[in-house]
């Protein structure tokens, strides 16, 4: 363990504990950028103001505006010039400021990104990251709550990750950075701010990514969710206890690839789940999980696997997100509706 | 034509492969010159000021008063709780208010999330103009009603909208222009560029205002373009750029006009570019000594748009004491009132998120209603 005198400029900051994502995620870009040259950071905002959630804070200080670039505001300019730069090899690790801004970029992700390894043979991989803080509950008005990870998910080609710990935040980054495909890596806004005690200078795992963890073990039904959503089932699981319901936690941590092994065999072990995400659930990420348990569970199913989902509207002013985030009410409601026994 | 057999087609004579020289290409636009100026325009402190308007100028006034007096109450706002964030348009009022002036009833204003105030200015009850960023609900109004489309967050996609409709219009034998606001930053989107393609083409009754207020959040123009000016990017799309002082009402208000009446008369499009600067931060959210200095912020804080129309108008008689004491009380009076009925709590139900999401709710919705509501039942007995 390095003490806080011993780190370096842009980690003194952070060696003080205890650290939030959003320090979490830019200390993984810095070392990104610091081990390897062709780690290029960009976007709107990225340089001297350090991004407006500070994810890039610094970055431009240490490695210069051609290594962190403020970009024209043009988010189909951004990913297009990275598709570009990953074409003479460099590695880019693109911004979109919110989760709604990102869609002038998508003819430029379906089209391309996504898609540029399978038409050249192999012979053009994308080993870029683009960046999307997505989803609600900061108060944030309109445009400003999307989440969008349906979107992706339905686009062969890309990984798409999320992070719900500053450890994962850190660890995920650092394997998206990696990867030789593209990752659309979500970042949960509401989660930037969350703390923990870690430090940038002692080893911190880098998962592969396609692995789910299980945050909380239990034996009575398996709450599957990713991002934003995992703090919520843990406080519905603490909140279960209580009334002597053992719940279990999944945190997918990554949608694309699935990993079905964990949470087939958590699912086998409880017999019971309910998929938990703010996204809308007609349509959303939900039903393909939901399928994927059932495909693989049904057997051992004691009760159908259900959603706990945002309602099917456009993301609601802010005055009136409470009531379409799912919480832990309507998280133990679902659970009630698994048709509970009498020995848990 | 006889079918040859040989495997080499015959070729006709060269000749015959020569282009006929295409018509000598025109621009179709009026005769206003594409090339905007290389200086922006200005009114005030030059000989054109003579022939101002008196009664014109003193309601641009007390305009840009009532305007600032908004944008500081809307401010105070935000640091009460009040509103759920303010970008505040401190320092470019007179783009804001020659913007709404220059239109008639039933022309349309395309703004953009900064531009409350242009829709104060054109009518709008200010607090109607607030419940975006209040957070009550995403438009506080009715578009129709109001010619006014809803303020617009994703930058630049307002333009193609206004494009549209102005072009709507003309099919329909309307005389009725559009006018559509965008940021420096804005002007980088792909929306911006395909907009004034189109609007070219269709000789859309449309009028472009950027407000170039130097920065996009942090990012300063020198970063956004390399061209001479924004105007100059009219250029190209065939239509008139001009370029204009956006601290001087009077200017602005003159350019933006002829644009209106150019469009109106079957002109075609034009861009402005105005010059102004963003006196506050971005927004309340937004730290900006990040990315500039006070110094850049005094020199234009000197370059005041109130202050310059002030100065001209009292100096050449067309305003006195009386008449800036009328505006600064007009504008304590419209604060006070916005002050006032933004204090209460708006009484929101939500099952209104149900209820605009299509003409007719479908089957999960209703599902989804009723959960709400036992949820809210839940929740009132306890
Ligand atoms: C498509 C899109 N990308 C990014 C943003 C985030 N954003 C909001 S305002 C802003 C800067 C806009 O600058 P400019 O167009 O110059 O207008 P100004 O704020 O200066 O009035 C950015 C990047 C957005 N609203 N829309």
């Amino acid at each position: 363990m390095t003490t806080a005198a011993s780190a370096s400029a842009a980690g003194t900051a952070l060696a003080a504990k205890p650290a939030t994502m959003a320090q979490a995620l830019g200390r993984a870009l810095r070392d990104a950028m610091a081990e390897d040259p062709s780690v290029h950071v960009m976007g709107e905002d990225v340089g001297a103001l350090g991004g407006v959630f500070r994810v890039t804070d610094g970055l431009v200080k240490e490695f210069g505006e051609d290594r962190c670039t403020d970009t024209p505001l043009a988010e189909a300019g951004i990913l297009g010039t990275a598709v570009g730069m990953a074409m003479y090899g460099l590695r880019p690790v693109v911004e979109m400021q919110f989760d709604a801004f990102a869609y002038p970029a998508f003819e430029q992700l379906i089209s391309h990104v996504a898609r540029m390894r399978n038409r050249t043979r192999g012979g053009m991989p994308m080993p870029l990251v683009i960046r999307v803080p997505y989803g609600g509950g900061i108060g944030g008005v309109e445009h400003h709550s999307d989440s969008s990870e349906a979107y992706y998910m339905a686009t062969p080609g890309l990984h798409v990750v999320t992070p719900s710990t500053v450890e994962d935040a850190y660890g995920l980054m650092r394997a998206a950075i990696a990867s030789d495909d593209p990752v659309v890596f979500l970042e949960p806004k509401r989660l930037y701010w969350s703390k923990a005690a870690w430090s940038p200078d002692a080893p911190t795992a880098v998962e592969p990514i396609g692995r789910a963890v299980v945050r909380r073990s239990g034996r009575s039904a398996t709450l599957i969710t990713y991002g934003p959503s995992v703090p919520v089932c843990m406080e519905a699981a603490a909140a279960a206890e209580a009334e002597g319901w053992d719940l279990e936690v999944v945190d997918l941590r990554s949608l694309v690839p699935f990993d079905d092994e964990t949470v087939a065999a958590s699912v086998r072990r409880t017999g019971r789940a309910v998929v938990v995400h703010e996204s809308t659930g007609f349509g959303g990420p939900g039903g393909e999980i939901a399928a994927r348990v059932t495909e693989r569970c049904f057997h051992h199913l004691e009760a159908p696997v259900l959603r706990v989902a945002g309602f099917d509207i456009p993301y609601p002013p802010p005055m009136l997100e409470r009531h379409h985030l799912p919480g832990v009410d309507r998280v133990l409601d679902a659970v009630a509706r698994l048709q509970w026994e009498a020995d848990n | 034509m006889k079918k040859s057999n040989t495997a080499v087609q015959e070729l006709p004579d060269a000749g015959a492969y020569m282009p006929t020289p295409p018509p000598a290409w025109k621009p179709r636009t009026d005769p206003a010159p594409l090339l905007p100026d290389t200086e922006p325009y200005r009114v005030l402190g030059t000989d054109a000021a003579g022939r101002l308007d008196a009664g014109l100028m003193r309601r641009l006034y007390a305009e840009l008063v009532r305007g600032r007096r908004y944008n500081a109450q809307a401010t105070a706002l935000t640091k009460q709780g009040r509103l759920a964030v303010y970008p505040s348009s401190t320092g470019q009022e007179a783009c804001e208010v020659a913007a709404a002036l220059v239109l008639e009833d039933r022309d349309w204003l395309f703004p953009s999330y900064r531009d409350t105030l242009a829709a104060v200015a054109r009518g709008l009850d200010p607090v109607q103009a607030l419940t975006l960023l209040r957070g009550d609900w995403h438009t506080g109004y009715d578009p129709r009603e109001q010619r006014i489309a809803p303020l617009c967050t994703p930058l630049a996609t307002q333009l193609p909208h206004a494009v549209g409709l102005a072009h709507a219009a003309r099919l329909k034998g309307d005389d009725v222009v559009a006018l559509a606001m965008v940021g420096d930053g804005g002007t980088s989107e792909g929306d911006f560029h395909e907009a004034l393609n189109f609007a070219a083409v269709w000789r859309a009754p449309v009028v472009f205002l950027v407000q170039n207020n130097g920065f996009a959040i942090s990012v300063p123009l020198a970063k956004q373009t390399a061209a001479p000016s924004l105007a100059h990017k009219a250029v190209g799309y065939g239509m008139p750029g001009r370029l204009v002082d956006g601290n001087d009402a009077a200017a602005v208000h003159e350019v933006l006009g002829e644009a209106v009446e150019r469009a109106r008369r079957g002109g075609g499009p034009t861009l402005v570019e105005a010059v102004t600067y963003r006196i506050e931060a971005h927004t309340n959210a937004d730290d900006a000594t990040r990315y500039r200095g006070d110094a850049e912020v005094e020199t234009w804080r000197a370059h005041d748009p109130i202050q310059l129309l002030e100065r001209e108008l009292t100096e050449r008689g067309m305003l006195d004491d009386d008449g800036i004491r009328e505006a600064r009380e007009a504008a304590e009076t419209m604060a006070a009132d916005l002050r006032e009925r933004m204090n209460a709590d708006p009484v929101l139900d939500p099952m209104d998120l149900f209820a605009h999401v299509y003409a007719e709710k479908t089957s999960q919705l209703r599902e989804q209603e009723a959960l709400l509501r036992a949820e809210l039942e839940a929740e009132g007995e306890r």
